[in-house]
């Protein structure tokens, strides 16, 4: 089945030069400095940025799977990511305290915990979109934002993990048996799974999945009449952008060694849609630039002033105003495109 | 569970419900009207609730800060759509939500800067500040009052749509735009209306909220998302779902708290909506098809 048989005249940026592994690359490599640059300045707090660049980085990726490419517009990413996050601070958690359910030992062990965060928030991802996905438009947007609440509320509501004030990891974390909390090999680390995660995205965009997923987004009666049934595809790529999700956010608890609800409200979500769209809806390195340019937004206007989510809020008007390609258009009229088969 | 309990429990639920009924009018109008997804609803709330501690802190008289402040986020509801909103009707969801969800920022922040950041007190009316007989329950008359305010007002609410010249023009333009333009219906100037008083009973539903909890930056977020589900449930753009819906919300909640461990009572409600959806993927009343 070619792309034009289910009419992908209009797929979203397939071909442009961010698209291909060289733009993942030169960004992986770009990122890879950033150690080095903060030796050189003497300035230690650029490693903690760059770890949640990164990290949020991870996490707009796999909700532009679905919002980019699927056209779904997710408010339970936030609650996906904390998901992730708690699997890694209640498996710490139960190396002092007793087995989990009395069955389960706790484990720092991040070899472990990290694909059993993927496997938890793409099951619970999956559940969610099972009744989400039987739904449309702004009602998916309404049930995906009731869910979100639903797991923020259900963690507050969890004493033995710290509640409203969140759980501190004080088990060591290992890699292989190794310590792994070391900032600057920490950040190798996200890195490089967020060159894989970049990586995994691309092959999936491109295969016959993706090109599927694209076309539900566009014209889900055209695919329905030639036989192909769009809800397992939007249920997979649901299941696969919460896995990511959960990865990202059981690595930033790893990361700050700490995990509560106030990075799972919806207001979270909200942020993780502005990534998107701010650097690029649909794109490969789209959600990459609008997250480095949030975050770092986030940090230069609250030093600026203490009101500075007026601003910010501003600020976001104005993109969905006037920037609809996202940041990348920008960078995409500077760059000569070359066409990729 | 004694009788007592059962009884002032349910008095409890159904205040809440009729406060949630009085949240998800005006959303569920304005999504079902204009198909426009309104996020700033919440902050509505919060006006309305400001600017009551406000005129409450300076005259002592709670019927003056009724007075005022329903009117006054009526009109920060038209401004909201005249200035803002107004351009995103053809806009898709995603811009709708984006663009409010900026918004939410802004009138936080503004809030902020007028009032602070410590939450504002607001006190009871003296004459609604003692308790009275329920059925052997001795229930807060305040809270029995919102109960009674907000059924007249669900009343009045469906008796306007549903009977009278201006609901009739409402409606029609809630199914066919183009169509009650043509007839002569003037489409702008509705919706403007129809958001406006949206606002004032969002917030007639901060105001009484206001004393019964705290007056904060903030406070319109969590009964925005109440309100959403309602409005889910209930099936968007319907009146009678909404109420339903809400009295529904209201009591489960409630209940849920009480009777079920935390970690699953303040789920009870999402899991509800899970499994209604399930069935009805377009809630209990959709209105179109």
């Amino acid at each position: 089945m070619s792309t034009s048989d289910i009419g992908l005249a209009a797929a979203p940026k397939a071909g442009h030069w961010h698209h291909g592994v060289a733009g993942i690359a030169a960004a992986t490599l770009l990122l890879m400095l950033v150690p080095t640059l903060a030796a050189a300045t003497g300035n230690p707090f650029l490693i903690k940025i760059a770890t949640r660049v990164v990290v949020f980085s991870i996490a707009a990726l796999a909700l532009n799977l679905v919002l980019g490419f699927g056209g779904l517009v997710s408010l339970l990413h936030a609650g996906l990511f904390g998901i992730g996050g708690y699997v890694v601070g209640i498996a710490a958690f139960h190396v002092d305290e007793g087995a989990f359910l009395g069955v389960l030992p706790g484990t720092g062990e991040l070899a472990l915990v990290l694909p059993l965060a993927m496997v938890v928030t793409g099951l619970a991802s999956a559940l969610m979109g099972v009744i989400a996905l039987r739904t449309g438009g702004a009602y998916f947007i309404m049930i995906t934002l009731a869910f979100n609440q639903m797991i923020y509320y259900f963690f507050i509501a969890l004493q033995q993990y710290g509640g409203e004030d969140g759980l501190q990891i004080t088990t060591e974390l290992t890699l292989f048996g190794h310590g792994a909390t070391a900032r600057v090999p920490f950040y190798y680390g996200c890195v490089a799974a967020l060159a894989l995660t970049l990586l995994g995205l691309r092959r999936l965009i491109d295969s016959r999945f993706g090109v599927v997923l694209r076309a539900s987004a566009q014209n889900e009666r055209r695919l329905t009449a030639l036989g192909i049934p769009p809800l397992r595809y939007k249920l997979a790529a649901f299941a696969v952008s919460g896995a990511i999700a959960g990865l990202a956010g059981a690595l930033m608890a790893a990361s700050q060694q700490f995990i509560s609800p106030s990075d799972m409200s919806w207001v979270r979500s909200g942020d993780l849609v502005v990534m998107c769209v701010l650097g690029g809806l649909g794109t490969m390195l789209g959600p990459v630039i609008g997250a480095a340019t949030f975050l770092v937004l986030e940090i230069v206007l609250s030093g600026w002033s203490s009101h500075w989510q007026l601003a910010f809020g501003g600020f976001i008007i104005i993109v969905v105003v006037a920037l609809r390609g996202g940041l990348i258009e920008l960078f995409g009229h500077l760059v000569p495109r070359r066409s990729v088969p | 569970m004694n009788s007592l309990l059962l009884i002032e429990q349910s008095l409890n639920g159904l205040q809440l419900g009729v406060q949630l009924f009085l949240m998800a009018a005006g959303l569920t109008l304005v999504f079902g009207i204009m198909n426009l997804i309104n996020l700033t609803h919440g902050s509505l709330f919060m006006i309305g609730a400001f600017v009551a501690a406000a005129v409450l802190a300076r005259s002592g008289s709670f019927v003056l800060a009724l007075v005022v402040a329903v009117p006054a986020t009526a009109l920060a509801g038209a401004l909201l759509e005249a200035v803002v909103l107004r351009r995103f009707y053809h806009r898709g969801h995603l811009d709708q939500v984006l663009v409010t969800f900026g918004l939410i920022l802004v009138i936080n922040e503004l809030v902020r800067m007028v009032w602070g950041a410590v939450p504002v007190p607001m006190a009871l009316p003296p004459l609604l500040s003692g308790a009275v007989n329920v059925l052997g329950v001795s229930y807060p008359s305040f809270r029995l009052a919102i109960l009674v305010v907000g059924v007249i007002v669900a009343l009045a609410l469906y008796f306007v749509v549903a009977h009278t010249r201006i609901g009739m023009w409402v409606r029609a333009g809630a199914s066919n735009r183009a169509m009650a333009s043509a007839m002569g219906v003037n489409v702008e100037l509705i919706f403007l209306l129809v958001f406006a008083a949206g606002a004032a009973l969002a917030g007639l539903a901060g105001i009484m909220a206001g004393p019964i909890s705290a007056v904060q930056v903030g406070m319109g977020e969590p009964i925005l998302i109440l309100a959403l589900v309602v409005t889910v449930i209930g099936g968007i753009g319907s009146i009678k779902g909404a109420f339903i819906a809400s009295l529904l919300i209201g009591v489960v909640d409630t209940f849920g708290r009480v009777l079920l461990p935390p970690a699953l009572g303040s789920m009870i409600i999402f899991m509800m909506m899970a499994a209604i959806l399930a069935f009805r993927p377009r809630g209990l009343f959709p209105v179109h098809g």
